[in-house]
This record gives structure tokens, sequence and C-alpha cells, in this order.
């Protein structure tokens, strides 16, 4: 039984990484722009976050580093993307074949570093509760945090002004210019807060999730994350949500491996690729439930005429 | 202030122009991180453009590079054309290399030569597979290209070292992740003595040949074509999409896979976990910087070999990581972009009154 309290905190620990680069990546897309380079600004925030742990010893510096990372080079995208009108699926692969080679090359000192011991955060009372307490009480706080944004975000998409003008300008470009917004401002912001939510979920793998730095150790869930807001048809719960899930299918792979399944370790290690590669196929099968959702402008560049 | 204003017509001079352009920002952009680490900026640039190039085997290793990079970005530009996202070349390149050693460790002793060619078929057909999975899923469930070529090349890792840490690791290899080291008989042949250039290279220009023929003087490859410029016209046309789609992926993961073999028979001799060396994302650049052109991506796989030997050069003789032949290809790729806005657009300053 305890291995699974574990297993369930492990899976929200995984799935908040997740959460956060997708929520982050949800905003961009509500604006109607793809940002392919997450998995670059999430490796370059880890480096900035980690890097900044080291000498600060501060987790917040950490945090702090990596939103900013992740924010400048999504300005960078976002300038040429939406100003200079370059594709932007060729802009984002771009970003994240730098972002690769930017942080292992920043990042070649820091390899051997380590981050200070920290005291384990937990909820007073409620972690002293048996299972349940090792289950869901002992998180880093941001775990709880992802679940508060997702209601904030909910909140400003459906039910405030700005929300509603941000969705508009990803569905009908034309209509928000014409009703007197600035398209390409309000895109670029959504860029640099989906670039600062890219960033926070960098840092967070590599000041709290697995506490050191690796070169690529992103491993991939930058673009699992581009794959969780088509997996929720471009709605804030649905990716927390789906993030646990793709959360637990990595953590599944430690849990059998504790548990003596005989897999080889590589086929354990290829089940969240996989099951990306599989939902997506399953939730894009209809072609018009995908249309009806997905924001209608997405991908699709938008230059003023007057 | 700065304006940008549509030209009538694409500029033809800035077509062929924003690459070199892009080249020189990338050089400038490079200088400053020269400059900015304490190293000799002249030094750096002597290791990226001079070193490659000052001798007939330094130019020799500058085409052993060059080959994958250009093999690969020929069915790229084929599949980018088509308005074909496979950004999974890595994937292919490793399964293909991953089928050529398969087959390469079939051979013994008393083999004959006629191996190396089932080495590079199996090459291209374990390429075409990988890629195949792409298209189906694309073709069948409409699943985005992008994220799954992606994810099959993490995928590819995973059976790549499935392999050699299992079922084929050398059992007389001190327990290390490889295979045993192919016998020579399934060594690409080279085309001389005393330089590592094999008849890969020859195969990628008459891929160069082969594909300029295809695009630019057959109905295939012009309906290849239209149905990414214009999907409706193409339609309209009669062209299928689905088969332009099952085309696209095909002879890209086919050249992929075929570059792995050339490697994985080539120059590496054997499989290890160190495969995937990031020629199939590189290739990427190479297929943009070459402005998905043929000839031009023979100019752009030289430029990003360059790339790679002077990271390695940097590397041993400056003290400097190699990641920073991905920093220059990443800045290379972006310069290009922001330059090529100049192709559509022109600048103009315009005071803000107007």
């Amino acid at each position: 039984m305890e291995s699974y309290a574990l297993l369930i905190a492990a899976t929200l620990n995984a799935g908040t990484v997740l959460a956060i680069a997708a929520l982050g990546l949800l905003i961009n897309e509500k604006a109607g722009i793809v940002n392919l380079g997450a998995e670059g600004m999430m490796l370059c925030a880890a480096i900035a976050g980690f890097a900044a742990v080291v000498h600060t010893g501060s987790d917040v510096m950490g945090f702090l580093a990596g939103m900013t990372a992740g924010a400048v080079l999504a300005t960078v995208f976002g300038l040429l993307v939406i100003y200079l009108g370059t594709n932007q699926y060729a802009t984002g692969l771009a970003l994240s074949l730098f972002g690769v080679g930017f942080s292992a090359f920043v990042g070649i000192g820091y390899v051997q570093e380590k981050l200070p011991q920290r005291p384990a955060f937990e909820i007073p009372f409620l972690a002293d509760i048996p299972l349940v307490g090792a289950a869901f009480f002992k998180q880093h706080p941001l775990v709880y945090g992802v679940i508060a944004f997702v209601f904030g975000l909910m909140w400003f998409f459906y039910k405030t002004r700005s929300g509603l003008v941000l969705r508009s300008v990803g569905e009908s470009p034309e209509s928000a210019h014409a009703l007197g917004y600035s398209v390409r401002r309000i895109r670029l912001y959504a860029v640099i807060a989906g670039g600062a939510l890219c960033g926070l979920s960098g840092a967070y793998i590599s000041v709290a999730y697995t506490p050191l730095w690796v070169e690529g150790m992103v491993a991939g869930k930058g673009w699992i994350a581009l794959a969780l807001t088509t997996f929720a048809t471009w709605r804030p719960a649905r990716i927390l949500l789906g993030a646990y899930l793709f959360g637990g299918v990595t953590m599944l792979q430690f849990h059998l491996q504790g548990l003596g399944v005989q897999v080889p370790s590589q086929w354990l290690s290829a089940l969240p690729y996989i099951a990306t590669i599989v939902v997506l196929a399953l939730i894009s099968r209809n072609p018009a439930w995908i249309r009806i959702n997905m924001p209608a402008s997405l991908g699709k560049p938008f230059q003023p005429s007057s | 202030m700065l304006k940008l204003e549509l030209r009538p017509q694409a500029s033809n001079f800035w077509r062929y122009g924003s690459p070199l352009l892009a080249l020189v920002i990338t050089v400038a952009l490079g200088i400053g991180l020269f400059v900015l680490l304490g190293k000799d900026p002249l030094r750096g640039l002597q290791m990226f453009f001079w070193e490659p190039v000052k001798s007939a085997y330094a130019l020799g290793e500058l085409m052993v590079k060059a080959t994958p990079l250009l093999v690969i970005a020929l069915g790229l530009a084929v599949c980018y054309r088509s308005n074909v996202w496979n950004i999974g070349a890595e994937g292919q390149f490793v399964i293909g290399a991953v089928a050529a050693g398969g087959v390469a460790l079939l051979a013994d002793k008393e083999t004959g030569r006629w191996i190396v060619l089932a080495v590079i078929l199996a090459g291209v057909a374990g390429g075409m597979f990988w890629a195949a999975i792409t298209a189906w899923l694309k073709d069948k469930f409409h699943a985005n290209e992008i994220l799954v070529s992606l994810m099959l090349v993490y995928v590819a890792d995973m059976v790549l070292g499935y392999l050699v840490y299992g079922p084929w690791k050398d059992p007389a290899g001190y327990n290390f992740p490889q295979t045993k080291t192919f016998e020579t008989v399934t060594q690409i042949p080279r085309l001389m003595s005393g330089s590592r250039m094999s008849v890969g290279l020859i195969i990628a220009l008459l891929g160069v040949a082969a594909v300029w023929i295809f695009l630019f003087r057959t109905r295939a490859g012009f309906a290849q074509q239209v149905g990414g410029l214009a999907p409706a016209a193409s339609r309209y046309a009669g062209f299928s999409s689905r088969k332009a789609l099952w085309l696209a992926l095909l002879v890209s993961g086919g050249a992929a896979g075929l570059a792995g073999a050339l490697e994985v028979a080539g120059p590496l001799g054997q499989l290890t976990p160190y495969v995937p060396s990031g020629y199939g994302f590189a290739a990427i650049i190479v297929a943009y910087v070459g402005r998905l052109h043929p000839i031009g991506m023979v100019f752009s796989a030289v430029l990003m070999s360059m790339f790679y030997i002077g990271g390695e050069l940097a590397q041993s003789r400056m003290g400097l990581p190699k990641s920073i032949t991905g920093v220059f290809q990443g800045l290379l790729l972006f310069s290009l972009l922001a330059c090529d806005t100049l192709m559509t657009y022109r600048l103009r300053w315009q005071s803000r009154s107007v």
C-alpha cells in the first residue's frame, strides 16, 4: 500500500511539470500561436534555474531565473513570428534546436554541481494521515499552485473581458482587429506568458523534480506538453487531468521496475512517448471534433492591413 | 519608425541573398560569443572556416560529415515542399542504422561483397518503415505528424538502446553496450585510400540529381508541390493528397534510413548508443538554408559540416564545449528565418505621423 501512495505522489509531481508547460502553451494557442520551441525554452530555463539556485541558494530565485529565460526566448520567437511573419513551425523548431545546443553549452560547468539539501515541504497535520498524507500532502508547493492556477486560468479565459479578447484574437484576429484591439501586441503578450510558464516548468525540473543538471534533461517533456493541448481539446481542466495521466505513465515504469516486472527498461522508458502517440491518434481520429475545439486561427499569421 | 511594406513580387535577390546575410549575422554573433567568453575570435573563425578546408584530408573529412546531412536533407526537402512536417528524421536515421546494422551482423568470413547492397537496402527500408508509422497515423487518424514523428525519435533511441544493451550486445565486448564490430566485407566502399570518403558521397550527389529531376521535371514532383502550396488547387487538379503524404514521408524516411546505413556501415562500423548524432535535426537546418533546393542544399550541407568540425576543433584546441555547434546551428536558422522576411517585405523608414 505504501508504494501506491508513493506512486500517486510521484504521479502528481510528474504531472505538475507537464501541466505548467502545457498551460503556458495553451495560453499561446488560445491566442492563435503554436510555439514548437517549448522543449528549447524548458531546457534553457532548466539550466538558468539550476545555476541561479547554485549561486543564490534560493529556489525562488531559481524559478524566477527560469521564467525569465523562458520569457526572453519567447519574446524573440514572438517578435519573429508576429512582427516579421516568419513561419511558426520553423521558428519554433529553430528555438528548440537552439535551446538544446545553448543549454548544453552554458551548462557544461554545472554538470557536477549539486544543490544544497532542502527540507521537504509538507502540509501540517494533513501530512500525518497514514497513506493519504504521503500520497497528497507532502508535495512541492507548486504542485498545489498549478491546481489553483488552472482555476484561475479558467476564470480568466471564460469570465473576464481580457480573456475573451485573448480568445477572439485566436479565433478571428480580423474581427478583433476591426474592434480596435492590437492583435499583434496581445499575441506577443500571450507568447511571453506562455514562455514564462514553460520556463517555470523547466526550472521546476532542474530545481525540484530531479535536482541536478544533465544535458537534454527535459527529455521530450516540452513536446509531450504540446501534445497535451490537443489531447485536452484546448481546455485548462482537461490539461491538468491529461498531465496527471501522462505523469502516471511516466512513473509507472519505475513502479513496475520496483515490482520486479521482467520487461527491459528501455521498453518502459519508451512508454510515455508511445502513450503520447496513441493518445494523439485516438483524439485526432475525428477531425470535425478537433476543428470545433481548436482556436480557428491557430498557426495562421496575421498582419493588419492598415 | 521602421515599417514592413509588402513587395508586389517576392524578391529574387533576397531569395539567394538571405542565406548569405544569415550566415554573416551568425558569424557576427559567433564573434561576439567568442569575445564574451574571452577567446580569440580570429582563432575561433579559423577553427570553423579555415581548418576544415585547409588540406585534402580535411576536405575529405568535411565531405564525410556533409554526406549524411545532404542525404537526409534531400528527403526532407521533398517532404517540406509537400507541406508535410516530418521533423523526426533523426529517428528514421537511427532505425535505418539499426536495420542496416542488423544485416551487417549477419555477415561472416565467407560472405561476399553483395552484403553491402543488402545493408544499404535494409537501412532504406528501416527508415521508410519508421516514417510509415507517422504516415499511417496521419492518414488514418489525422494525428499531427510533427508530434508523432518527434515522439518516434525517442522511441527509436530506446529501440537502439534495448538492442545494444540486450540481445545484440557483443558477448566479447567486456559488457560495453555495443554490438561486435562488423566484418570488413560490410564496409561501404571507400573512394580512395588515405581518406574516409566513401561511395556514400556519390550516392548523395546522384540523389541531388534525382531530387532535382523529380521536383522540377516530372509530373509527380509537380503534383507533390502543388499539394503543399495550394491544397485546394491540388484537389481540383485531381492530385491525391494522401498519395502526396505517403510519398513525402516514405522518401524522407528512406533517405534518412539510407544515411543511417551509410554511417553505421561506414565511419562507425558497429552499433553503439552513440549512433544518434543529431544529423537528423541538423539536416532540417540544411534543408532550409539550402532553400529546399537540391543544389542549394549541397552548399548548406558543407556549411553545416563545417560547423560540426569547427565545434570539435573548438573543443580540442580552445577548450570550448562541443555543443557550440548546436548554438551556431540554431542561430543560423533563426537568422535565416528573420532574413527571409526581406524576400516578401521591404523595409521602409516612415515617420510616425503618417
